[in-house]
């Protein structure tokens, strides 16, 4: 039986499998490096940076709900320059690619950390506009057009030859509109989707149980509103699209590669089973030889829509 | 290094109307993953719910044929609603170990202060100090005790103290722990877990009477392994830390208790 081809190209960064790690679910990778040899990942989107450190929100920042989590951590991170002198160096013992997630409170910003990460040799830069659980920047980048836009034009001048990916929000009336706009920009790839802004209330006590009251939504409840997104902004842009959210098995990220990814990031999985991506990973590799394909990125675009 | 494992139960008992004892059958979690009382497994309950369960062992032994680790929960949720039916000759889907417990010697003279379901993660430091250590135990009433038997056979003294006055002393942990010290500060560290509020208070004689204290937190967690930064605890010097990865046990003194 001849072995069914992982490797996939992601904006001109070839992954050697088309399983990643989302932003914000893996640390900077010391702490599942105990569980397994990070270089049995195709990539790692490492837990978003912002150019000072940030403390995060206070607790509680975690509530979980029908197969999914709320999360409104913050972007709590020790900042850019600690991310280059500490982390990045460990990252780059390992055979995966590097995706630094970068937010910022003005475009400036944005240009400042990308010039920093691109002469540091990252291998792609992911611009999230679409946090939402931090006031300054975050979402509000990520639901006017023309703001990302002009957060994609100032990331793009800074990020040298590096790629830039743009992490796309889901709470948007019209996620295309944004995707479009991203892409006249000069992006090189998009990354979606980014969490759903939710809410849970203990009812005996009335208060909700996140003390920010609100925050975002992962997990497996997710995953249909992931892939109906990935389809409409694969038919929308040409850009190629790291999918996520919601993916715990194999069958979940063919689905987002089919609706139109070329590659799938697992995020609140981990939680459930540190392994997961290696399975989702392995699961790939065995559908595709079920189903006959020579390599994985065959499954992209490949949805037949009534 | 934590490990992915499953896990038999070895015995399942019922401590009281609302909670439960696992002895499971962790391999040499022990034995060669370092795995002590007041560390933690995080436990998965069941398919249907996406998070662990974050469970403190209250103790531990490098026995044959595999260590085994005890866990005390009470039903709170749907996922221990779930736990709470496991038999044994069940397993579960355990990782651990996980986070830091307490820093004891086995010459200490410890002043082990437990509320409620915060009273099991102490057992483990009574029997490791056997003989030598005191506890101070409450509960809301009588009916919500457990393993009083236990920390009398480890400990030099108990006092117990209930909320509604059905058991020992009416009142709460830190009146208790005040008369303890008044009468004897000659020791080496209050070990406390327990509700929040409690916490802070037993933290509060403590540093009165100058003796150390250590407290183990709980917060709301997701991953279990410092990755995902969920389970944040504020800090006396306003940084962050988690509950997870670098806890559950803390200084008293570097915790904010004003938030």
């Amino acid at each position: 039986m001849s072995n069914v081809d992982l490797s996939v190209n992601l904006a001109g960064v070839t992954l050697k499998n088309p399983v990643v790690v989302a932003s914000g679910t893996f640390g900077f990778g010391r702490e599942y490096g105990q569980f397994y040899d990070l270089s049995e990942l195709g990539g790692i989107c490492a837990k978003g940076l912002t150019l000072h450190r940030r403390e995060g929100n206070p607790p509680p920042r975690i509530a979980e709900t029908p197969m999914g989590i709320l999360n409104s951590v913050g972007l709590q991170n020790p900042g850019v320059d600690a991310f280059l002198e500490e982390e990045l160096p460990f990252l780059r013992q390992y055979d995966l690619k590097v995706i630094a997630n970068i937010s910022g409170n003005t475009p400036e910003e944005y240009g400042i950390m990308c010039e920093k990460l691109s002469a540091a040799g990252v291998d792609l830069i992911e611009v999230n506009i679409s946090c939402p659980n931090v006031k300054a920047g975050g979402l509000a980048y990520g639901t006017r057009p023309e703001l990302a836009a002009e957060v994609t034009r100032v990331a793009k001048a800074h990020a040298g030859r590096t790629p830039v990916m743009v992490k796309l929000s889901p709470n948007v009336t019209d996620i295309t509109e944004i995707a479009r706009a991203v892409e006249e920009a000069g992006a090189d790839a998009l990354s979606l989707i980014n969490t759903l802004r939710g809410m849970r209330i203990d009812v005996n006590t009335r208060r909700p149980i996140l003390k920010m009251n609100t925050g975002g939504l992962s997990g497996p409840a997710v995953l249909p509103v992931a892939v109906r997104m990935v389809w409409e902004v694969a038919q929308a842009v040409k850009l190629p699209i790291l999918g996520m959210g919601g993916v715990s098995k194999a069958e979940d990220a063919a689905q987002l590669m089919l609706a139109g990814a070329s590659a799938v990031a697992v995020g609140t999985a981990l939680f459930a089973d540190p392994y997961a991506p290696i399975r989702v990973r392995d699961g790939l590799e065995e559908l595709c030889r079920r189903q006959g394909l020579s390599a994985v990125s065959r499954l992209t675009g490949g949805v037949k829509p009534w | 290094m934590p490990i992915q494992q499953l896990c038999t139960i070895v015995e399942a008992k019922r401590l009281n109307e609302y909670a439960y004892a696992f002895t499971l059958e962790v391999g040499d979690m022990v034995r060669r993953h370092g795995l002590r009382a007041g560390q933690f497994l995080h436990i998965q309950c069941g398919h249907s719910r996406l998070l662990r369960r974050p469970l403190s062992v209250s103790l531990c032994g490098a026995d044959a044929p595999q260590d085994t680790a005890s866990i005390v929960f009470e039903v709170r949720g749907e996922g221990t609603a779930w736990l709470y039916r496991r038999k044994a000759g069940d397993t579960l889907d355990v990782l651990g170990p996980l986070g830091n417990g307490f820093r004891v010697d086995r010459e200490d003279r410890l002043l082990l202060v437990g509320g409620g379901i915060g009273v099991p993660p102490l057992l483990g430091q009574a029997g490791f100090t056997r003989g030598r250590s005191t506890a101070v135990l409450g509960f809301r009433s009588a009916d919500r005790a457990m393993l009083v038997d236990r920390f009398q056979e480890f400990c030099q003294a108990v006092f117990l103290c209930s909320d509604d006055g059905t058991l020992g002393r009416h009142g709460f942990v830190d009146a208790q722990l005040r008369d303890v010290l008044e009468k004897d500060k000659n020791f080496t560290a209050v070990l406390a877990c327990g509700p929040k509020p409690m916490l802070k208070n037993v933290a509060k004689v403590a540093a009165e009477y100058g003796v150390p204290c250590q407290v183990s937190l709980e917060e709301r967690m997701a991953c279990g392994v410092g990755a995902c930064l969920g389970c944040a605890v504020q800090m006396a010097d306003g940084t962050m830390k988690h509950v997870c990865k670098d806890g559950p046990v803390f200084d008293a003194q570097e915790v904010d208790w004003n938030v």
